[in-house]
């Protein structure tokens, strides 16, 4: 493995954080939308709020990390990507200013009014970006990203599978906020909210299971390597996310929900980014750029092992530090 | 009609300006902001670090206020400094392409300063009433650490397009070797992440003391707002003469450095000893109109003696000067003036507090206080207008141009509009959520509880 490998897989590192946990973020902000009306949603939304307003911040940077080692390590396919896909990047964008500051304003203001607009704001956009980011993973995936970058602006994302690859981000995202949810709700004894979010968990995940099924079709369409490779030397990783998935459906439908529930919600979602990641091995843009030719000069990759390193040291248990208090009910929900 | 393979020259140059514009706008309004991530945490905990060790109630109470306030600046903050890493690609990805292994390594480490202040910032703001005093205090002394850490490596990268080094191009252009030490210390990081923190430090100090000061003037006299002038307005008023000095030695590294920036900013038209400074006016092509000529003074500035050659305009290439003179120059002008004026008014509260302990009396006192916040914005907005408008028509000083950085996309001026649109909401928003939130204090109005679109009720436990 040279230093060009090290730092694509601590680039699937960081994808993998911010799918997780941004991703619990998203679909936080997906199931207050669909909460209905401000007496039906009332306790729902307060349960989300709770969870996400000590975290979402946090949570957010794991996209900047992203973004960070794809230009300083890879600049050409950082270029690439930004030149073709730069209508759904931008709209992704717009996604994220209006979730970020649709949430924290919403917690700052009193009229009902203004925190419905608000609320509202935070909630659609929730669903914005998670579906954008969906649909460039999947036009990357389906070599639609010349490796020279300028590809075609809307040909490139307008087909098939970037727009289920959208979809399953955005099912995904749900399923895992309400998995993450069942257990805030337990935390807080609230049985009633625990079926509420059981529910969706289930829901969410039959969803998901079916645009990821209808993935695989769209994939052997139009994304033939990757589609190979996935089925060999990434079926492993396809099985231990369907084997995740089908425990943790058997864990909900048990009448006792005990059991690691968001550890194998957690690891279905890692095993398919991972799956991804191994399918289009050696490629970051199937199948016109390779890791090694994208690749910054090895003095610039070694900054970046060192500063993954740092972060490594400094930030997780910085981040456990906050998830542990948030999780002990330390943290307040309101400000 | 012109020949149609002149289009798509002339869509280029639009979308320069246009990206220039967008890329102007993004960064003066987050700016604003990240001076708040940077700064503000110090403030807050000087506060909260009074409240406790005197048990100050008043202290306590501002250093509260003031966390529930940057939990919504920060917020702002995150979200637009996003916008900017996705316009290094959206605006200039050939910029990128070619440099990013070179100077990208200045924002990995900005990352790491940035997720270590979003975490501590979330445990200070959110930890108020179940931490114990002092661990809630030391939870708080990390985003000082990392905002200026944060700063460092950010204003490092801009130095470096100012002033790059640390990187070996091949014949194609092409960055083949770096040495990522000697791109974080670029010469121009000596002067410029000084310069930044301090004006971070200026521009919460005067804005913060500014609210306070505007509140006295309505008659709000207690302990409170006296507490919540001075606690800021004492850290400003110490950054400022610091300030002065740094920025004084920036304007002679310029003119070392960047000659055509500061021959740009100051007016100087042809190199030669015995320049004059020119205080205002409008650079023409024959000399400085309705300014105010200081004979001798620029060469007096920068090399203390008026016998220092000054490089002027006429020796640099005309395709290597920068745009907009006069905007330069004023831009300077009106940093260095309002800088000048908030060292008087430094000078006024250290003259006053030095004989009687106590700020003025008189009320001009407070009206100067009163718009010191946006004078130090203003300030500190010029200040960039110089460096950033001053380095073009380069975007890597002497390694590529500004034009060969810019996207080849379409719809740039359209995302620009929305881009205006957008941030105007945002920003009026954010002004009318903090007022609100002001304005529930002051009324001893409870915080908004319970569900979030919900009539107010605890709901949880």
């Amino acid at each position: 493995m040279n230093l060009a490998d090290a730092v694509a897989i601590i680039l699937w590192v960081g994808i993998t954080f911010y799918a997780l946990f941004g991703g619990a973020d998203f679909g936080g902000g997906f199931w207050d939308l669909v909460a209905g009306g401000a007496e039906r949603g009332e306790r729902p939304r307060a349960l989300i709020q709770r969870s996400l307003t000590p975290v979402w911040e946090a949570n957010h940077v794991w996209l900047i990390f992203v973004l960070v080692v794809l230009w300083t390590g890879f600049p050409s396919a950082f270029k690439a990507v930004f030149t073709t896909l730069y209508v759904p990047i931008a709209l992704a964008a717009l996604g994220i200013v209006l979730r970020g500051s649709g949430f924290a304003f919403r917690k700052s203001v009193e009229a009902l009014e203004a925190r419905r607009a608000l609320g509202a704001t935070f909630a659609i956009s929730s669903l914005l970006t998670p579906f954008f980011m969906g649909t460039v993973a999947g036009a990357v995936a389906a070599g639609n990203v010349p490796g020279g970058g300028n590809g075609d602006p809307f040909s490139s994302w307008l087909q098939p599978l970037p727009l289920l690859t959208g979809a399953l981000f955005v099912a995904t995202s749900a399923y895992l906020a309400a998995v993450f949810l069942v257990g805030d709700a337990r935390r807080a004894g609230h049985p009633d909210l625990e079926r509420y979010f059981l529910r969706r968990a289930l829901g969410a995940g039959a969803v998901a299971g079916l645009a990821a099924a209808l993935g695989l079709v769209a994939l052997h369409g139009e994304a033939r390597y990757v589609f190979d490779r996935l089925l060999a030397e990434g079926l492993p990783l396809v099985i231990l996310s369907a084997v995740c998935g089908l425990a943790l459906l058997g864990l909900l439908l048990r009448p006792v929900r005990r059991g690691p529930m968001r550890p194998l919600a957690a690891g279905a979602v890692v095993a398919v980014v991972w799956g991804w990641g191994v399918a289009q091995w050696p490629y970051l843009l199937p199948t016109s750029l390779t890791v090694d030719a994208a690749a910054a000069p090895d003095p610039t990759l070694t900054v970046v092992l060192v500063v993954f390193a740092i972060a490594a040291v400094l930030v997780l248990p910085s981040l456990g530090l906050l998830y542990a208090l948030s999780q002990r009910d330390l943290l307040e929900s309101e400000h | 009609m012109p020949p149609l393979d002149l289009l798509p020259l002339a869509a280029e140059a639009s979308n320069l300006l246009a990206a220039r514009n967008q890329m102007a706008f993004t960064l003066g309004f987050h700016i604003v902001l990240a001076c708040f991530g940077v700064a503000l945490p110090a403030t807050i905990l000087i506060a909260n670090y009074i409240g406790l060790k005197r048990g100050d109630a008043d202290a306590l109470e501002l250093a509260r206020r003031w966390s529930k306030a940057m939990a919504v600046t920060f917020a702002v903050g995150a979200v637009t400094g996003t916008v900017l890493s996705f316009e290094f690609g959206l605006l200039w990805p050939e910029f990128m392409d070619r440099f990013g292994a070179a100077f990208g390594v200045a924002f990995a480490i900005e990352g790491i300063f940035f997720f270590v202040e979003a975490i501590f910032l979330a445990i200070y703001i959110y930890g108020w009433k179940r931490l114990s005093g002092w661990a809630h205090f030391w939870s708080g002394v990390p985003m000082v650490v990392t905002g200026i850490g944060g700063a460092f490596a950010v204003v490092a990268a801009n130095s470096w397009m100012n002033q790059p080094q640390g990187f070996t191009l091949d014949a194609a252009g092409k960055v083949i070797d770096t040495e990522p030490l000697k791109v974080l210390f670029n010469p121009a990081t000596g002067y410029e992440v000084p310069h930044m923190l301090l004006a971070a430090y200026m521009v919460v100090g005067f804005t913060v003391a500014s609210i306070y000061a505007v509140g006295m003037l309505k008659g709000r006299r207690d302990r409170l707002h006296r507490l919540g002038l001075l606690i800021p307005l004492t850290i400003a008023c110490i950054a400022t003469p610091i300030q002065i000095f740094v920025g004084d030695t920036a304007a002679r590294e310029v003119a070392d450095h960047q000659p055509a920036k500061f021959a740009a900013m100051e007016c100087i038209d042809e190199t030669g000893t015995h320049q004059t400074e020119w205080i205002g006016g409008i650079c023409t092509d024959d000399g400085v109109k309705f300014g105010i000529g200081i004979p001798n003074l620029d060469s007096y500035l920068v090399g203390f003696s008026a016998d220092t050659e000054v490089i002027g305009l006429n020796d640099i290439p005309p395709d290597e000067r920068p745009p907009a003179n006069t905007l330069l120059h004023l831009s300077f002008d009106a940093m260095v003036g309002i800088g000048t004026a908030l060292m008087l008014l430094a000078l006024w509260l250290a003259w006053v507090w030095w004989r009687r302990r106590d700020i003025p009396k008189t009320p001009w006192f407070l009206r100067a206080v009163a718009v010191s916040g946006v004078g130090a914005i203003v300030a500190m907005w010029a200040g960039w207008i110089v460096t950033e408008v001053g380095r073009q028509p380069w975007i890597v000083q002497g390694y590529m141009r500004t034009s060969e950085a810019v996207t080849e996309a379409d719809g740039i001026w359209f995302a620009f509009g929305l881009v205006i649109a957008l941030y105007a909401v945002l920003g009026v928003i954010t002004v009318v959520v903090l007022r609100g939130m002001s304005r529930r204090w002051r009324e001893g109005a409870a915080e908004p509880a319970g569900a979030p679109y919900a009539p107010r009720q605890e709901v949880e436990r």
